[in-house]
């Protein structure tokens, strides 16, 4: 950082510490100006929704968080692989059992609508609000880790805006659709469970939807985010108008690929349906080398996942996330080695 | 807007912030800012540095050696501290521990108990050690202020414990066990920072009392780090058990000796129940809906599992259920979850269930290869003699953590069963003679030799002198005359005197005190195996005896006596009623008229040390 731009921060962060030692002290004296946090959360936990679904294997959970978006029971979550279950259990604050319906998604934002045939029930004003300003101290109440059974209420964490960015992020080695701004926070709410939880100010008003997780792009790190109730906003019209199916972008891509030379391995020619994952060649000084892999190694799982050919190899390759360990287990003379290749490197990027 | 727009990311990394609060120091920027808070939001501010300065000086940092270590905190001034199993364990008998003055303090083990994931520790050198109190953990809500004090990552160096500071998140939550301990029930989860080395730390409220110890947390993929979750054992879990760990005890949790699920209808109802259990035998049956255990409500599987958890195994907690629309209310006492030998087998760290790798505990698990200040790197710590301050402290036997400790408690409570208001009732022959609640008159003599009782039915009369189990006499009572002989021999015997009689901690003084909320007070507990019987013995702060439970066998109902309350009128220590019950019936009620406490030789001042060099006989057992 420059000193020209340290020094325009350097207000900016004199007003923020005053303003965290003040909102400290809020919360010890019991804020002020609306209820206390404990009445905000106990109020806003009414309108957040404990879904159960599909799911619960291969590290993919069978839960998330909803919010209720309408009297009439219109919830409002995260597209996700939990929605895609026969019977979506969504649990209110009371410990009122609902079946849910898929009103729509909205691919773009993955958000999705569901419908539970509840009426007068407490629900959160989606209005197409100015973005709150960064430092704007938040509450995010979210079904993280499923902690919370029934009657439980829903968690609750404290946090600050920390930036309104546009995001940037992948899952995996996908990336994720949408690119608009998003609330970054200063607390861990990137947890499983915790996508589709609700992220309020200290009055209770909505602030934004706690997004799926997903890592930076550039960097890896897990996010911790919202998005904004302007979109969610624009995502319920959209939805209930049936438009926002139609204005999707083509479902999120695989980037082009990964290639193993950048470990150092050479696969055989793919020229068969099936071909037989064999080592043709290893580049010297790759980690492919210093793992020990030699040619004619036949490659027989990625990560523990068995892969019975090329194009498996070079498909399970592309899921393993750039900075995540790659193990290989191969063949050789009739017996089994695994050899881990270090983390694996940044995919090329073309963009 | 723009000019003051912050980074894109978050990036506030440490030397930038203090390079920033520097600079902006330097150029006064800090007061002017300052002036702009109001004075009431400033005076809030300094007393939460107070508060985090007092809690400070009772965090306490444990060291175990390569083992790791955690954290405890101190709940009295003799320096008894509250920390985690996991911490402890792999410590054994003795540890260091140090406080934020600076200063190593020798500690020794007190009481553990593994499936609460709780230990107790004791620091010595000291009778003035700062201590925190704990709260009432059930007024703790959502949203609350809190913060953990202890040794993350085993940073305290310099002793001095890490602040961190967050909302409570839940209450209430359930946490599953590995295999069969380390089970968190009812616990508290926080955002404040829970991290590895945080186990076993105090969990402080906005006032600085403790409202739970830190434990566990939820880790998934980003390594075990904390992510916004973490979770402590609620102080009215730890006050249920805190009577037991003083008395050195290897204590267990509850079970009810039957399971329950959740039906169709969404009732909580019994879905198995075991023919041998106390609550099968106070007539709790197959499919009767649950309605509330130990004073709480009970509406889901996990609130059940939850009240359980927080319960010592041995009380006796009211049960309400409903059959066919009928509401039954019964006294339960509850079975242990492990038997002594599973229990020694767990402390011994002998292999057991891994724990689940989502929700493992936080434990007392430093960075690996790092060796804290003053632990010498010592080889097998269990080889190793104890230091010499601890060795005086600590003695081994089978189902207890540390044996001294009981002794320790039974004397207190000797003390206070000897104070001023017992001690007039040491004479040789006791009479009390009085009306049932039927009217009719009844007379009880105790005396070493026999005890009798005169009743509208006739006269019933036990010797002694001799085994009390053969006979549970009055026919129907379970044995009321052997359990007001043990009672009047623990009275002008001593504890130390009578059969073994050990420390068995503490318990609801008065089964109806749970209609006023789920945490009646609590009485000193004896147990006795004397002349073949057992007895528990309940006793409340002032030394009055409240309440004795007497087994002929640990097949049958013990026999029940409840104490009322003294009278003037009557010597002191004697009851103005005896209510006794044994199984599902009530005997009767004895309502005491009249009562002498008389004998050739003992007068009032006669200390009891004189009674027993006048004749008496000495208990069969031998001191416990």
């Amino acid at each position: 950082m420059n000193p020209d731009a340290r020094a325009a921060l350097r207000p900016w962060r004199a007003r923020s510490a005053v303003m965290v030692a003040t909102a400290w002290c809020a919360l010890a004296v019991g804020g002020a100006v609306h209820g206390t946090p404990q009445e905000t959360i106990a109020t806003a936990a009414r309108k957040v929704v404990k879904i159960h679904g599909a799911g619960g294997v291969r590290g993919l959970e069978a839960y998330q968080t909803g919010i209720l978006v309408s009297a009439q029971g219109h919830i409002l979550t995260v597209m996700s692989t939990v929605l895609d279950a026969d019977e979506i259990d969504c649990v209110l604050d009371d410990g009122r059992r609902y079946r849910g319906t898929v009103v729509g998604v909205d691919p773009s934002r993955e958000l999705a609508l569901l419908q539970i045939d509840g009426e007068e029930l407490p629900a959160f004003a989606l209005e197409a609000t100015e973005p709150v300003a960064v430092g704007t101290r938040v509450l995010a109440l979210s079904n993280l880790f499923g902690v919370a059974i029934g009657d439980e209420r829903v968690s609750a964490q404290h946090g600050v805006v920390a930036a309104l960015v546009p995001l940037d992020a992948r899952r995996g080695a996908y990336e994720v659709p949408y690119r608009g701004n998003v609330y970054l926070l200063d607390c861990t709410t990137s947890n499983p469970g915790a996508p589709g939880g609700a992220l309020v100010d200290f009055s209770g008003r909505l602030v934004g939807l706690l997004g799926k997780e997903l890592r930076a792009a550039e960097t890896g790190v897990w996010l911790n985010y919202a998005v904004p109730t302007g979109e969610l906003a624009a995502s319920y019209a959209a939805i209930r108008s049936g438009t926002a199916a139609m204005a999707a972008p083509v479902p999120a891509a695989q980037t082009a690929g990964f290639d193993p030379a950048t470990l150092g391995v050479v696969l055989v020619p793919d020229l068969l349906d099936r071909t037989p994952p064999f080592i043709e060649t290893i580049l010297p000084d790759s980690p492919a080398a210093r793992a020990g892999l030699r040619p004619d190694d036949l490659v027989i799982a990625v990560g523990g996942m068995t892969v019975a050919s090329r194009a498996a190899v070079q498909r399970a390759l592309a899921t393993i996330a750039a900075g995540d360990p790659v193990r290989l287990s191969v063949v050789r003379s009739g017996a089994i080695f695994e050899c881990d290749l270090g983390p694996r490197p940044e995919p090329r990027r073309n963009r | 807007m723009p000019r003051f727009a912050p980074p894109a990311v978050p990036s506030c990394g440490r030397p930038h912030c203090s390079f920033a609060l520097a600079a902006v120091l330097a150029a006064g920027a800090w007061p002017a800012a300052a002036e702009e808070v109001s004075p009431a939001v400033l005076a809030a501010e300094q007393r939460r540095i107070e508060t985090i300065r007092r809690a400070s000086e009772t965090a306490v940092a444990i060291f175990a050696g390569e083992a790791g270590g955690g954290s405890g905190v101190l709940v009295s001034p003799d320096g008894y501290a509250l920390t985690n199993f996991h911490v402890v364990q792999p410590a054994g008998i003795a540890m260091q521990c140090g406080l934020a003055d600076g200063r190593l303090y020798d500690a020794v083990l007190v009481g553990l108990d593994p499936t609460g994931d709780v230990a107790l520790v004791k620091l010595l050198g000291r009778d003035d050690f700062p201590w925190a109190e704990l709260a009432d953990s059930d007024e703790v809500q959502v949203g609350d202020f809190c913060f953990a004090a202890g040794n993350p990552f085993l940073l305290a160096t310099d002793l001095k414990p890490s602040i961190s500071a967050g909302i409570v998140s839940g209450v209430r939550r359930y946490q599953f066990p590995a295999g069969t301990i380390l089970e968190y029930t009812d616990c508290l989860q926080v955002d404040a920072a829970i991290n590895p080395g945080n186990s076993g730390g105090g969990l402080f409220d906005a006032q600085g009392r403790v409202i739970g110890v830190n434990g566990r947390a939820s880790f998934e993929k980003r390594g075990r780090v904390n992510v916004g979750v973490g979770y402590a054992i609620s102080a009215n879990q730890l006050r249920h058990f805190l009577g037991m760990l003083r008395g050195g005890r290897l204590v267990d949790h509850a079970t009810l000796g039957a399971t329950v699920a959740t039906s169709a209808d969404g009732l909580v109802v019994v879905s198995d129940i075991l023919e041998s259990s106390d609550a099968w035998k106070r007539g709790l049956r197959y499919d009767d809906e649950i309605v509330a255990l130990a004073g709480r409500p009970v509406r889901t599987v996990n609130a059940f599992k939850n009240v359980l958890g927080t319960l010592p195994a041995g009380w006796r907690v009211p049960l309400i259920y409903r059959r066919g629309g009928r509401r039954e209310e019964i006294l339960v006492r509850l079975a242990g979850v492990h038997t002594a030998a599973e229990l020694a087998r767990i402390v011994a760290g002998q292999p057991r269930d891994q724990p689940d790798k989502q929700q493992r505990p936080a434990p007392g698990d430093g960075p690996p290869g790092r060796t804290p200040p003053g632990e010498p790197s010592a080889g097998d710590d269990r080889d190793r003699a104890l230091p010499a301050a601890v060795k005086p402290l600590y003695e081994q036997r089978r189902g207890y953590a540390n044996h001294h400790f009981n002794v320790v408690e039974r004397d207190r409570v000797a003390r206070l069963l000897a104070g001023e208001g017992q001690r007039a009732a040491a004479g040789g022959r006791w009479t009390f003679s009085g009306r049932l609640a039927t009217g009719e008159a009844f007379r009880i003599e105790l005396s070493d030799n026999e005890g009798s009782i005169d009743l509208p039915t006739g006269t019933t009369r036990v010797d002694a002198t001799g085994e009390l189990d053969a006979n549970p006499s009055p026919p129907g009572s379970g044995g009321m005359l052997a359990a007001l002989l043990v009672w009047r021999r623990l009275l002008r015997e001593g504890p130390a005197a009578v059969g073994r009689t050990g420390y068995w901690g503490t318990a609801p003084l008065d089964p109806a005190a749970w209609r006023d909320g789920p945490n009646p007070p609590l009485g000193d507990v004896l147990e006795s195996a004397v002349a073949g019987v057992e007895a528990f013995v309940t006793i409340d702060g002032t030394g009055a005896v409240r309440h004795v439970e007497l087994w002929t066998s640990p097949e049958n109902d013990p026999c029940e006596i409840r104490f009322g309350p003294p009278a003037d009128d009557l010597p002191r220590g004697v009851p103005t009623s005896l209510e006794v019950r044994h199984g599902n019936t009530l005997f009767g009620i004895f309502r005491i008229e009249r009562a002498s406490v008389s004998d050739r030789a003992d007068t009032l001042e006669t200390p009891r040390d004189g009674v027993r060099a006048d004749g008496d006989r000495g208990p069969p057992g031998g001191g416990g």
